[in-house]
């Protein structure tokens, strides 16, 4: 902690004790502002972290069958297969803000799927259909994920950035300013006595004089 | 209404990738990421999922792109399976924002349920 570099008036400790009520008003808004912050952010990492694992776990399946259909077709006919788009999704990406940080939102999350594969059973394998269809169901949930993690990430650099303002205010700015008024005081008061041992022997030296 | 193109892109290697071609994504190859990270957010793209291997070697690109809201650039599992990368992300975000162990929370939640 350290004395702020100011002239010892008491117009300046005037001005430090506004700056010191500013500072202890921020600091309580911060927390406030950590606390909704944090409340806000246990609820979507939970999310989060269930529809990753569900997404995880089925995609891996998928991604399998689909090794599995590749080494069973010519990799020729799997890329004719694969080359038209089985479905298609639409989803109107927007921004909401949580305690004033932007963050992603979706609405009308749409996966049309045609229903039919895009290929001919001929050619292709069953795994191929198993896997091209759960990745079709699956998009759904990709663009869930992808809103409730990103919103995640800007929570958390958010609230990091904020506790840093937090500490800076409760250890660094608030007691630089408190050691500093009560300094400026107590410096007042010293040149006050100074000044009236000052007065008293000037009026002993007077008395003795006559 | 923000202007962001209602689009998926898909970077990763080729097996991984292909059958998000059937879904409509759009494909690229994982050579020279940077760039094409950079073309995607200029075309606006919403939603970029990166194979998990290529995730992790280009760490310090993608986090370059972390603070805006969009692209949302996400890891998946490719076709070797998942390495729990994802996960681990996660969980770094609630160390990040908590400053406790990740774990101490899950595992609270399933005590409590």
């Amino acid at each position: 902690m350290a004395k702020l570099n100011v002239n010892s008036t008491r117009m300046e400790q005037r001005k430090l004790k506004a700056r010191r009520k500013m500072a202890v008003r921020g600091h309580k808004l911060l927390k406030d502002k950590s606390d909704e912050m944090i409340r806000q952010f246990m609820n979507y990492i939970f999310e989060n972290k269930k529809i990753r694992e569900e997404l995880e776990h089925e995609l891996e399946q998928a991604q399998r069958a689909f090794s599995m259909a590749r080494a069973a077709m010519p990799p020729k006919a799997i890329e004719e297969a694969l080359s038209t788009p089985v479905m298609s999704y639409s989803f109107v990406p927007s921004k909401t803000t949580i305690m004033g940080l932007d963050v992603p939102e979706f609405f009308d999350i749409e996966v049309k799927n045609t229903g039919a594969l895009p290929y001919s059973f001929l050619t292709t394998s069953s795994q191929l259909d198993y896997a091209v269809s759960t990745i079709s169901r699956l998009l759904i949930k990709i663009i869930q994920l992808a809103a409730t993690e990103k919103t995640c990430v800007l929570l958390a650099a958010e609230i990091e950035k904020n506790r840093r303002r937090i500490n800076a205010l409760e250890h660094v700015v608030i007691p630089d300013l408190h050691e500093t008024i009560k300094y400026i005081g107590m410096k007042l008061e010293e040149n006050e006595r100074g000044s009236r041992v000052r007065l008293m022997k000037v009026k002993e030296m007077v008395q003795k004089e006559p | 209404m923000y202007q962001t193109n209602n689009k998926i892109a898909i970077i990763g290697d080729k097996d991984s990738v292909l059958a998000f071609k059937a879904a409509g994504c759009e494909v690229f190859q994982g050579e020279q990421i940077k760039q094409t990270l950079k073309k995607l957010s200029e075309e606006k793209y919403a939603i970029v999922l990166i194979t998990e291997e290529l995730y992790k070697a280009n760490d310090d690109v993608i986090k370059k792109h972390n603070s805006n809201t969009y692209p949302i650039i996400i890891p998946i599992p490719s076709s070797l399976g998942s390495s729990g990368y994802g996960m681990q992300q996660i969980k770094a975000n609630v160390e990040r924002a908590l400053g406790v162990p990740a774990d101490s929370i899950f595992n609270k939640e399933k005590i409590e349920l």
